[in-house]
């Protein structure tokens, strides 16, 4: 049994005409349960269950804080190389957009650890493109190490890969693995992923389980906003959080949202994910999942992150930078980056925006021994 | 998956199927003769015998003398202190003729007859690779529910409360992860004092309960076995039903998601 | 002769299991005998030849949850 087979299973299932068939009542009752079942967050994902946003609000905040405190984790992010041979349609990096690409030295990457280390950061989210020629093993091994030194929890957004090839990052310090489905729709994922590596979704898909029976200890899924219908793509991420958490009940399972939003060099969004649609899924997750962490990146804006701290996150990114080398090496103005970030408070101002929300910023939650 | 339900709601052990969720046992009971019109009742299709060494003195028949041919026996392995005697104890009752199924208890606490889940695990390896239908007993534990899974449980019975305590369901947050996570039949076993704590175990997800002291041990067995079974039967249907919950949050006390709605 | 049943010494006449469970009293059909651990099929008790010192173990079905 893997998630594939619960896929497959979905296929005859049209989310689409169930959306619509939703009465407010049946939201009233999935919000009157104790716990929430897969029909209960189809009802909550309705586009009727948006007449019930607010008590869906509350309660998901009472959750959150039962279950997390009051807190709110810090990470940062940092990208050490913008190679890329895939072909993602919507994705800046894509190998058909031309611009000088960057791998960083060892040398480089240890500078930019001491950078993002100095403002208190403990936890750091390690990127790459795919393009395992250019960012082989051996090297990405080198990197954790590094991060080793600065980090007490390192998480990785590379490639997906092997187990054997997991093992070798988890021996060398890496415990959380974070890998976006992109979109659950097999139709859609064909379409904006022609060929290459990652055109085979089924490897993608199993990636997190990989990664769980390789013994990373946190996994971070979810779909890109702006490619698949948002209600189903959200409802599916859901599910897989929920598959993952019950097969793997020593992981802790995070969603993500990221939208996509218009720029150049990319494809238009098919739709654009709306304030209200993005808190609407988040809640219903929250009910769904009591434990589920929910991270929230530097896309969103500053104004919008400090409402979501009440609305169930549990994970920021902050002073983030999203091109290679941003952090001590080049100036914004020169670098490739892969989103343009919205928030681009500096760590301490999200950390005292945290505190006067009445939560505690925590920037290292926890230290391997 | 409960977003696709099954229109056909029979319980299997193995490739065995059963229309009645209540499990019952022979312990306990003043007379034994009471033991076929309580079956009758309950329309329990499953229910526990014990092996023990013949007293000489005691000239009485077998107790399966006392259960229709048309009711299931499941042999438990009481007595057991480890792996090996309940391996045993399974081996014989196969042999004297009871089928393939086999309930496993491995006690080591006296005081409660709390199951030892490691001795457990142990025999239901062994016994599943015999070709048994193995229902263990168990501590709710679900790190113990995945190994069980995987050495080859027919079903998973963890206990409600210590057996024979009429407590109901103690365990409850263990029961029910154990429910979420599991891909075998959960039987919730021990414990179940009264009707309305097997409804509630039903309701909750249970695939099943074996209730035998509460029966055995009540005024009228015969009215408590039916009791029991139409609580299993409304517990189940309740579940089926997905009943709302009580409504446990308050209204808004400030706005949250105001800034939405312009 | 002498055997062990069910954990005590007992003095046996009759040289068989199926002997010596009717000279103790039990109906064959209700009890379930092991020899030296050995389980032995109820067809086989008239071929079953006890020794000095075996260990016969007669079980039977009672009632448990």
């Amino acid at each position: 049994m893997s998630f594939h087979d619960e896929i497959i299973r979905l296929d005859s299932f049209d989310f689409v005409e169930y959306f619509r068939s939703v009465r407010p009542e049946d939201v009233r009752n999935s919000l009157d349960r104790d716990e929430q079942d897969q029909c209960d967050l189809l009802n909550l994902l309705s586009l009727t269950a948006q007449d019930f946003l607010e008590e869906m609000a509350q309660k998901a905040r009472q959750m959150t804080r039962q279950y997390f405190g009051n807190i709110i984790s810090l990470y940062a992010p940092l990208y050490i190389s913008d190679h890329c041979s895939n072909l993602c349609t919507y994705c800046g990096f894509n190998a058909g957009v031309d611009f000088p690409r960057t791998k960083l030295s060892l040398e480089e990457i240890e500078r930019e650890a001491d950078a993002i280390a100095a403002t208190g950061i403990r936890h750091i989210l390690l990127l790459t493109g795919e393009a395992p020629s250019q960012t082989p093993l051996s090297y990405l091994e080198e990197a954790v190490k590094i991060m080793k030194k600065y980090f007490s929890s390192i998480a990785l957004e590379i490639f997906p890969m092997d187990e054997e090839e997991y093992q070798v990052l988890c021996k060398a310090g890496a415990d959380s693995l974070t890998v976006y489905q992109e979109v659950y729709d097999r139709d859609i994922y064909k379409e904006v992923h022609p060929k290459g590596r990652k055109a085979d979704y089924k490897y993608r898909l199993l990636t997190p389980e990989r990664g769980a029976k390789t013994g990373f200890r946190a996994l971070n899924i979810g779909a890109l906003y702006g490619l698949g219908e948002p209600r189903k793509e959200a409802c599916i991420a859901a599910l897989h959080a929920r598959w993952l958490e019950q097969e793997f009940p020593d992981v802790e399972i995070s969603l993500s949202l990221p939208r996509m939003t218009r720029a150049k060099g990319i494809i238009e969004p098919k739709n654009i994910l709306s304030d209200i649609d993005f808190v609407q899924f988040m809640l219903a997750w929250r009910l769904f999942m009591p434990r589920l962490g929910i991270t929230i990146s530097t896309r969103e804006s500053a104004e919008f992150r400090d409402r979501l701290i009440h609305l169930g996150a549990t994970r920021f990114s902050s002073g983030s930078k999203t091109g290679v080398g941003e952090y001590s090496l080049k100036d914004h103005d020169d670098a490739t980056v892969q989103f343009e970030v919205t928030d681009d408070r500096s760590v301490d101002e999200v950390a005292e925006m945290i505190r006067e929300s009445g939560y505690q910023p925590v920037f290292k939650d926890w230290e391997l021994v | 998956m409960s977003t696709i339900k099954a229109e056909d709601d029979t319980l299997y052990f193995g490739d065995v199927a059963f229309s009645s969720r209540l499990l019952t046992g022979t312990g306990k009971f003043s007379s034994r003769d009471i033991i076929e019109p309580m079956l009758e009742a309950s329309g329990s299709e499953l229910i526990t015998v014990a092996l023990r060494r013949v007293d000489p003195k005691a000239k009485e028949k077998d107790i399966l003398q006392y259960i229709p041919k048309s009711v299931r026996i499941l042999p438990n392995t009481s007595g057991a202190r480890t792996a090996d005697e309940a391996v045993r104890i399974a081996r014989i009752a196969r042999e004297a003729g009871c089928g393939d199924f086999i309930k496993i208890e491995v006690i080591t606490d006296m005081k409660y007859l709390l199951p030892d889940n490691a001795g457990t695990l142990k025999a239901t390896e062994i016994l599943a690779q015999e070709g048994f239908i193995v229902l263990p007993y168990m501590m709710p534990d679900i790190t113990v529910t995945k190994q069980l899974h995987d050495a080859g449980a027919a079903a998973i019975m963890p206990l409600g409360a210590p057996i024979g305590t009429n407590r109901g369901l103690e365990m409850k947050p263990m029961i029910k992860r154990i429910i979420e996570i599991s891909k075998v039949p959960v039987v919730v076993d021990a414990g179940i004092g009264r009707p309305s704590q097997a409804a509630e175990a039903m309701e909750m997800g249970a695939d099943a309960v074996l209730v035998n002291t509460a029966i055995a041990t009540s005024h009228d067995p015969i009215a408590a076995g039916k009791a029991f079974a139409l609580a299993v039967q409304a517990g189940r249907m309740a579940y089926l039903a997905q009943m709302a919950g009580k409504r446990t949050y308050a209204e808004a006390s400030s706005p949250l998601t105001g800034f939405l709605r312009p | 002769m002498h055997i062990i049943l069910n954990g005590e010494e007992t003095a046996i006449s009759g040289p068989t299991l199926l002997a010596m469970v009717k000279e103790k009293g039990f109906a064959p059909d209700s009890v379930i005998a092991e020899v030296n651990l050995q389980l032995i099929k109820k067809e086989d008790w008239e071929q079953t030849v006890l020794a000095e010192g075996d260990t016969v173990e007669l079980l039977s079905f009672v009632g448990g949850g």
